[in-house]
This record gives C-alpha cells, sequence and structure tokens, in this order.
C-alpha cells in the first residue's frame, strides 16, 4: 500500500513539473507582448511547439557522434531529476537525503556539460562559441549560485533541501533573492545576459548551441529549458518565503504567486532592458555573487548573535 | 532608532559598492549624491531630543551633498565636454571586489576593535572604514578627473561618519567648516578641470605625469 502512495506521490510530481513548465515561456511572452502593445502569441506555444517537434524527423551530421542525440537526452533527464530533488512547499520531495543540495547543483553542471557537448559534436564553428560562452558564463553564475546555497544552510543549519527551504532566509531575505533573480536570469538566457528572441549567430549564446537540432532532440531542449526556468523560480521563491510552514493550500498559493511573480519580472525586465555588452557580463554576475556572499555574512551574523 | 540608523549606513555601504561598479560618470555623481544626502540625515537621529543647530547642520549637509556638488559637478562635466564614459585603469571587477573585500575586512575589524558600549550594536565604525577604502580605490583607480572628485567625496562621506562618533563631543560649527570646506573644494576642482580639458583635450590626469617645462 505504502509503496503504491510513493508511487502515485511520484508520478504526481513529474505530472506536474512536465506539464507546467511550458507554461512559463509562454507566459514571459505574454507580458512582453502586452507591455510592447502587441497580442503576442497564446499562452500555450510552446505546448504547440513541442508537439509539432515530437512528429518531425531528425536531420543528423555525417560527422556527428551518438552524443549529439543523447546529450539533449541527459540534459532532459537531469533537470528533471534535479526538480524531484527540489520540495514543493510542506509536501516535501520525492527523494531527500542529506546532502541533496550537492546533487541538485551536479544534476544542472551535468546538463550544462551534456547541452554544450551535443553542441560541440556538430563541429560548426558558431555552435563551439556559443558552448563556450554558456560555459564561461555558468563560472559566475555557479559561484553565486553556490554561494546563495550556502547562505541557506548555514541560515537553517542543515545540509537537506527540504529543512534548508522550509524557514525564510531570515534578514538576508532581500539580498539573497536579488542574487537568485539575476542566477536566474543568467542560467536560463534571458535578456540582460542573453537575448532569446535574437537570430544573430553571432550574439546568441544558448540558441546557437542548439541550431543544428532538430525534431524530438530540440523538443527535449526546450522543454528542459523550461522546466530549468521553472526549478530555478521554485527555488528563488522557496528560498524567500517560509512556504515550508504554510497550510498546504496557502502554501501553495504562495508556490504558484510566487513563481507568477518572478515570471512576469523576467517578463518586465526582457521588455525594459536592453541586453548587456559582452565585457559588461562578468560585472554583473559577480555584483550577484557579491549580493548572495554579504546574504551569507548576515546570515552567519545572524546565527553568531 | 539605532536600526534605522544602520539601514542607513548599510546604504551608504551599498552605494559605495554601486560607486565602484558604475560606468557612467552621470550615474557615478548621482551615487554620490544620494549617499550625502542619506549620511546628512543620520545626525538627527543620533541625537536624542531635537536640536535647532543639529537640524540646520543636516539640513545643510543635505543641501550642499545632494543639490550643490552634483550641480557643480555637472556643470563642469558640461562646460568641458567630459566623455560619459568612466574610463577606469583598475577594471570594473577587480574594483567591485577590492570594494567588497575591504567592506568585510572593515566588519570584521570593527569587531575587534574597543568601542565605546553605545557604539557597540552600530555599522558606524565599519561603514566609515569601507567608505574610507572605497574612496582611494575610486582615487586610485579611475583616470577622470571628475571620477577622482567623486572618489574623494566618498573618502569624505567615511570621515565624515567617523565625526559622526564623536557628535556630543565636537562642536557642530566644526561640521559646518568642513562643509563650506568642501563645497569650496568641489568648486575649485570645477575650474581645474576645465583648464586640464582645456590644455590636453582629455580629463585623464595620466597626461599630468608627463608634464615638462
Amino acid at each position: 500500500m505504502n509503496l503504491v502512495i510513493a508511487f502515485i506521490d511520484v508520478a504526481a510530481r513529474l505530472a506536474a513539473w512536465l506539464i507546467l513548465a511550458p507554461l512559463l515561456p509562454g507566459i514571459i511572452n505574454k507580458v512582453k507582448a502586452w507591455v510592447a502593445g502587441r497580442r503576442g502569441p497564446p499562452v500555450l506555444q510552446l505546448y504547440y511547439d513541442l508537439n509539432r517537434l515530437r512528429k518531425k524527423s531528425v536531420v543528423l551530421s555525417e560527422l556527428a557522434s551518438p552524443a549529439f542525440v543523447a546529450g539533449p537526452a541527459v540534459a532532459w533527464v537531469a533537470v528533471l531529476g534535479a526538480a524531484l530533488l527540489l520540495p514543493l512547499g510542506p509536501a516535501g520531495a520525492a527523494l531527500s537525503f542529506r546532502g541533496d543540495v550537492l546533487l541538485v547543483i551536479y544534476l544542472l553542471a551535468l546538463a550544462r556539460f551534456a547541452t554544450a557537448w551535443a553542441a560541440l559534436e556538430t563541429g560548426s564553428a558558431f555552435e563551439g562559441m556559443g558552448a563556450a560562452r554558456e560555459v564561461s558564463y555558468a563560472v559566475l553564475s555557479e559561484a553565486a549560485l553556490i554561494t546563495a546555497i550556502m547562505a541557506l544552510c548555514i541560515h537553517s543549519g542543515s545540509v537537506t533541501l527540504v529543512t534548508m527551504l522550509t524557514p525564510a532566509a531570515g534578514a538576508g531575505a532581500a539580498l539573497l533573492g536579488a542574487g537568485l533573480f539575476a542566477v536566474l536570469l543568467a542560467e536560463n538566457c534571458r535578456v540582460p545576459f542573453d537575448d532569446p528572441n535574437t537570430h544573430l549567430e553571432l550574439t546568441m549564446i544558448h540558441e546557437v548551441m542548439i541550431l543544428d537540432h532538430s525534431g524530438p532532440p530540440l523538443a527535449a531542449i526546450l522543454h528542459g529549458a523550461s522546466m530549468k526556468l521553472l526549478l530555478f523560480a521554485v527555488l528563488l521563491t522557496e528560498a524567500v518565503l517560509p512556504v515550508g510552514n504554510l497550510p498546504p493550500f496557502a502554501a501553495a498559493g504562495a508556490l504558484a504567486g510566487g513563481v507568477l511573480i518572478v515570471t512576469v519580472g523576467v517578463g518586465l525586465i526582457e521588455s525594459l532592458l536592453a541586453r548587456l555588452a559582452f565585457r559588461r557580463v562578468p560585472l554583473l554576475l559577480t555584483t550577484a555573487f557579491l549580493l548572495c556572499l554579504f546574504a551569507l555574512l548576515v546570515a552567519w551574523n545572524g546565527g553568531a548573535a | 532608532m539605532s536600526s534605522t540608523l544602520n539601514v542607513l549606513i548599510g546604504l551608504a555601504m551599498g552605494l559605495n559598492l554601486l560607486a565602484l561598479a558604475s560606468g557612467r560618470v552621470r550615474s557615478l555623481i548621482s551615487v554620490v549624491a544620494v549617499q550625502g544626502v542619506a549620511l546628512g540625515v543620520m545626525p538627527l537621529l543620533l541625537e536624542n531630543q531635537f536640536n535647532w543647530i543639529v537640524a540646520l547642520v543636516a539640513l545643510g549637509t543635505v543641501a550642499v551633498k545632494g543639490a550643490v556638488i552634483p550641480t557643480l559637478l555637472r556643470r563642469a562635466m558640461r562646460a568641458a565636454k567630459v566623455d560619459r564614459e568612466v574610463d577606469p585603469s583598475i577594471g570594473f571587477v577587480s574594483s567591485l571586489l577590492l570594494g567588497a573585500g575591504g567592506t568585510i575586512a572593515a566588519v570584521a575589524l570593527a569587531r575587534v576593535l574597543p568601542l565605546l558600549p553605545e557604539h557597540e550594536g552600530l555599522l558606524l565604525v565599519p561603514g566609515a572604514i569601507a567608505s574610507v577604502l572605497t574612496g582611494f580605490v575610486l582615487l586610485i583607480g579611475r583616470s577622470k578627473a571628475i571620477s577622482q572628485v567623486c572618489g574623494y567625496l566618498v573618502l569624505e562621506n567615511g570621515i565624515y561618519l567617523f565625526g559622526l562618533l564623536l557628535i556630543h563631543a565636537t562642536p557642530m560649527l566644526v561640521e559646518a567648516g568642513i562643509l563650506l570646506d568642501i563645497t569650496v573644494g568641489i568648486f575649485v576642482i570645477g575650474i581645474i578641470v576645465d583648464r586640464i580639458q582645456r590644455a590636453f583635450d582629455s580629463l585623464d590626469t595620466r597626461n599630468l605625469t608627463v608634464l615638462r617645462e
């Protein structure tokens, strides 16, 4: 009986992550269209795209090894695994153990590695450039993310995600929220780090890495990217709000509201800001790192006093 | 009361880092102006009962640091047709990291200093040290005269924070005198900036090191 309940629990979580994730890019595009005074694509556009890509055949380069197809699959599975480890308010996580936060960080890194590998497999100069940029930004954004996680660890005195994300982030919540939001923008290749709408290969980062992918692998990449966005939005919401302490319905409302606010915020930033010049990006990422670092110091001081 | 003060000093420390990261001269001037205003209202919070001399000096500080000095600097920029980029000789990322390291070191240093019991919970001393360090980084790491003036102003803000420790011991007249000095100093620097611009066609102070007869 317990096994059946556990199975249903995991299946429900999987379904929630898989089905809800493609909503976020749709909401962002709707916000951008609304600010620009356009009608914009429907909110469910990514679902239509994914369905269309699913039916298409794959164009394979003669040069590419099987990793060209395996890369997107590995990345998709890694992001889904990280998502299952992330607790959803009082419902907890599907799987929780001591130090699972490290596994989440490494799964996200594995997803990035797999995408970059698949991009390099094509032998295209543009995709190599995109992969190099993605990885060099990741050096800085991962430092910020790990510092933020350390701040949460010290604040709660635990290395398990469920207990780490249950209490509020305390005095440093504003710093941590701002830092994590910048990390979210950088990790998901949104403005001001990267422009998802650009059509010039020289300036793209994420988009140029997936230029040669087609059909179901491209669908896996797009769906994985939307899941990663949802994952970071949930992490940001739970790091700032004490979602875990609320009664179930209030927690679900707070979580959904937080994710919605983050998504609309991304859309607004994308409408109101231009992307930064490449040489200015490290400065912004360093700022994000420092915000998380000061949140860490505040958590440290708060624990001592 | 002390928590409001700490929030203001924390804001000033954040503005220090913003000043180190800003790439345009105009935004640097605005950051320094906001910092001046934040520091200017502090004497009112430190005094337990309302004192009209303190209020007058605070008002003067806010007016001079928030309005007069930025106006003078912006006018000097316009008159000398200064390029809007800051043009750093220590890069933005490294100066930001230096500033953050300095801020953290200042907080750590202030913990071991033997302070008066009434200053124990306050961020006054770390804020002052951090601002002085930021001012030094700006003075050393920026090549344009106007940005160096901003560094000097941040440095002065740090010294002003130190001065707040002694607010009950020194007469406010001293503060008023310092304020007058800065205003005259900025006024004179405005003229010098114009002179440098005319003589070298740029505001880069590195030109001054190769000055010969």
